[in-house]
């Protein structure tokens, strides 16, 4: 990779300034950013580190939701939220591998927004909020396409307000060899609706499935999504699936995620 | 150019380090601890985990500045005080855990960091644990074998390969 300055700020103050200057780029965990640099897809003149924050780190929950720091680890996740939010630490659970969730955080893989990646399904199903250094944005406000956020240039994100449901169940069909989903779908049943949120399958990035939403809201059962279908339009094809295969996999996944969410 | 320091092997050691440079190569380069292997340097075949203030990471995949003042353990710091090998090494050697052994320090490393946390696992568990390290030689079975066998279980009842 090309050389570039790398800082560590033990506060989020000091990694605010750090990013206020043009070629510097946060690095969270650097499960993709690393590879990216290393093919020189991505070259910062600056890293600025944000796994030396503590106040961006850890799982608390109060006020019927739990609440997530961004530079907390996937692994952090499948052991602290399982209390409090299991199919959320589930779902953390089946990223990569043990050593991947060991470095990779929560808020590394929203703001890259890998149209594969598993928590975006899980944040754009249960509606949470993400938290920057700025602002407050809602999930079905942030996803804006393949590897595109609402966020700007420098704004970290800080933390992740989920509000937990009733019922709730991530369903992937991995990519073996990746562990990426192939398509995987989030399920989510609250008091006022359904959501279902998938990723994996579209070119537009993480979706939510607004037919299922409103037939599992009428009826929370996978019988209720027999008569629906998805479009492959705009579904992604590659060596791994067509996009009708895709397509398919979505309804698949989603009735999958109903019936483990009970 | 910048000093780095960390605590490798319940050694402080102490190397010039640039930004960019991967804990891999600053453990097997600036440290000259050749155990640790690099095999794909895209994070998907293990062989250079090593852990991290007690975590499994890919070393491949972690700035060395990352881990300053780290407290670091690699292969070369799992053999026993007297220099033989350890209940998981010598487990590997016992069950023919491995061929041409390149995987090793990798599987080694990750396998010690399972039993680290779920001293009992499952076949299943130890086979799930170690997806994200590849061996091309061995099929797998008599690693997962070697480390049923170092967690203390009967493995004689495991008909998962001829040895």
């Amino acid at each position: 990779m090309y050389a570039f300055d790398f800082v560590k700020p033990g506060t989020l103050a000091e990694a605010s300034e750090a990013l206020s200057h043009d070629g510097a780029l946060p690095l969270a965990g650097g499960q993709t950013l690393i590879a990216a640099m290393k093919q020189r897809l991505n070259a910062p003149e600056k890293l600025v580190s944000l796994t030396g924050i503590p106040e961006l780190k850890g799982v608390c929950a109060g006020d019927g939701g739990v609440t997530i720091g961004a530079a907390t680890t996937h692994a952090a996740v499948a052991a602290q939220a399982a209390a409090y939010y299991p199919a959320l630490a589930a779902l953390a659970g089946q990223i990569g591998d043990p050593a991947v969730r060991n470095r990779g955080t929560i808020g590394g893989s929203l703001a890259n927004n890998d149209p594969a990646a598993c928590y975006p399904s899980a944040v754009l199903a249960s509606g949470a909020t993400i938290v920057t250094n700025t602002r407050e944005i809602a999930a079905d406000d942030f996803f804006q396409g393949m590897f595109t956020t609402a966020l700007h240039d420098g704004e970290i994100i800080t933390s992740v307000k989920f509000p937990v449901p009733q019922k709730a169940a991530y369903a992937k069909f991995q990519q073996p060899a990746s562990r990426f989903a192939l398509t995987g779908v989030f399920v989510a049943k609250f008091a006022d609706g359904v959501r279902v949120a998938v990723t994996g399958a579209s070119e537009s990035g993480v979706f939510r499935w607004t037919e299922a939403e409103a037939a599992l809201t009428a009826n929370f059962s996978a019988a209720a999504l027999d008569g629906l279908s998805v479009p492959a339009d705009g579904m992604i094809g590659d060596l791994h699936g067509t996009p009708e295969y895709r397509a398919h996999l979505v309804k698949v996944m989603t009735k999958r995620a109903v019936v483990a969410a009970g | 150019m910048a000093k780095l320091t960390m605590t490798v092997n319940g050694r402080t050691l102490s190397a010039d380090a640039e930004g960019r440079t991967l804990l891999s190569d600053f453990l097997r380069g600036g440290l000259g601890l050749t155990g640790t292997h690099v095999g794909c340097d895209t994070s998907q075949c293990g062989a250079c985990v090593v852990h991290v203030d007690g975590q499994a990471v890919k070393s491949c995949s972690m700035l060395a500045h990352e881990a300053a003042g780290s407290t670091i353990t690699t292969i070369e710091g799992m053999a026993n005080a007297d220099g033989s090998l350890s209940t998981l090494q010598q487990a590997f050697q016992d069950h023919h855990g491995l061929q041409c052994g390149f995987c090793t320090p990798g599987m080694v490393m990750s396998a010690a960091a399972l039993l680290a946390e779920n001293p009992k696992p499952t076949e299943a568990e130890v086979r799930h644990h170690l997806e994200g390290n590849i061996c091309r030689c061995t099929g797998y079975h008599n690693i997962v074998k070697a480390v049923l066998a170092a967690s203390g279980q009967d493995v004689s009842g495991v008909g998962i390969a001829a040895e």
